[in-house]
């Protein structure tokens, strides 16, 4: 779990180029994060690459936050 | 004005008239092109003519997962991802609708229309992550116009220009552009073939009074291509010598 919260925190960072400390567990991409519609796509498709895993859309749509997706990444990788 | 020194360009169709013209005219400015097409001999010819900065990519459009490959294997061939897509491939299976056989329907959707929205879908991604990129969809004025034993033809070409407007509101914040040209009559050997009459009639329907070159559409493809026209997005630039005016 913490080795996913750090890899997702250090690539929100770098693609909506935000303060580390702000990526916490409630942060919503669009509304705390500055994320447009266009960011949560090409993040979610940056988390699969990166964990090799295949998040499909309805899944998509329900992660918000920084902690809907580590659940998910977490869950997925096991 | 409009280098592209650095810039890896895709163009299909690249056997035709105009895709030779526009993969020459993108060469020439810069550009590595990656030049793709069914007919392997005529893409070595094209190949041996420009030299170096030069990959072909061999590609049938009407077969989904063989386009879906392409700008990969366009990427692996160039050394890099696609910046610039000219969607160049075309084909017509003309007849009055009475007579048109579903496979006729069919088919030039798939070649036209679809292998746009695969070759668009697979070159975004690199182009978003790299805040610049340019789509350009060879279009016709008849998608605009419409023209008798053309309905299959002209509604794939309709479809490239709606197609193109939606994905330029998509991707605009991400320095990508979406454009197409509708090229009028151009000369090619279609045109050559036919008599003089005949010639004559469309040319009345010209203001400029005679047919368009490969060499007026590559002209459009490299502005649109170029930094300079990164402000440009959504539209249908018509080169036609005045033919329709929309």
């Amino acid at each position: 779990m913490s080795d996913v919260l750090a890899r997702v925190t250090k690539m929100v960072v770098e693609h909506l180029d935000v303060e580390e400390d702000k990526v916490t567990g409630n942060a919503h991409f669009i509304d705390d994060l500055g994320a447009d519609s266009l960011d949560n796509v090409e993040l979610v498709m940056a988390f699969e690459e990166e964990f090799d895993i295949e998040i499909p859309d309805d899944a998509a749509e329900h992660i918000q936050t920084v902690g809907d997706a580590v659940k998910f990444i977490s869950e997925k990788v096991g | 004005m409009f280098n592209l020194d650095g810039k890896r360009a895709l163009v299909t169709g690249a056997t035709g008239g105009l895709g030779g013209e526009i993969a020459k005219m993108l060469h020439a400015r810069g550009a590595h092109v990656a030049i793709s097409g069914t007919r392997a001999e005529k893409l070595q010819s094209l190949a041996s003519e420009l030299g170096d900065r030069v990959s072909i990519v061999p590609c049938n459009l009407s077969d989904g997962d063989a386009v879906d490959a392409l700008p990969k294997a366009a990427e692996a061939a160039m050394g890099g991802a696609v910046d610039i897509l000219v969607a160049n491939a075309g084909i017509t299976r003309d007849g009055l609708l009475m007579r048109m056989k579903q496979d006729d329907w069919d088919l030039v959707q798939k070649v036209n229309l679809e292998s746009y929205f695969r070759l668009s879908k697979a070159c975004l991604r690199p182009m978003m992550k790299s805040r610049w990129g340019r789509i350009i969809g060879i279009t016709s004025v008849v998608g605009v116009t419409g023209n008798p034993g053309q309905t299959n033809y002209a509604a794939s070409k309709a479809g490239m220009i709606g197609f193109s407007k939606s994905l330029a509101q998509e991707v605009a914040s991400r320095g990508v552009t979406v454009n197409c040209i509708a090229p009028g009559f151009i000369a090619s050997p279609m045109t050559d073939a036919l008599n003089e009459s005949q010639k004559e009639a469309i040319l009345t329907k010209i203001p400029a009074g005679d047919l368009g070159s490969g060499a007026d559409i590559a002209n459009a493809a490299l502005y649109l291509a170029s930094n300079e026209a990164s402000y440009v997005t959504g539209q249908t630039l018509h080169v036609n010598g005045g033919m329709a005016m929309i």
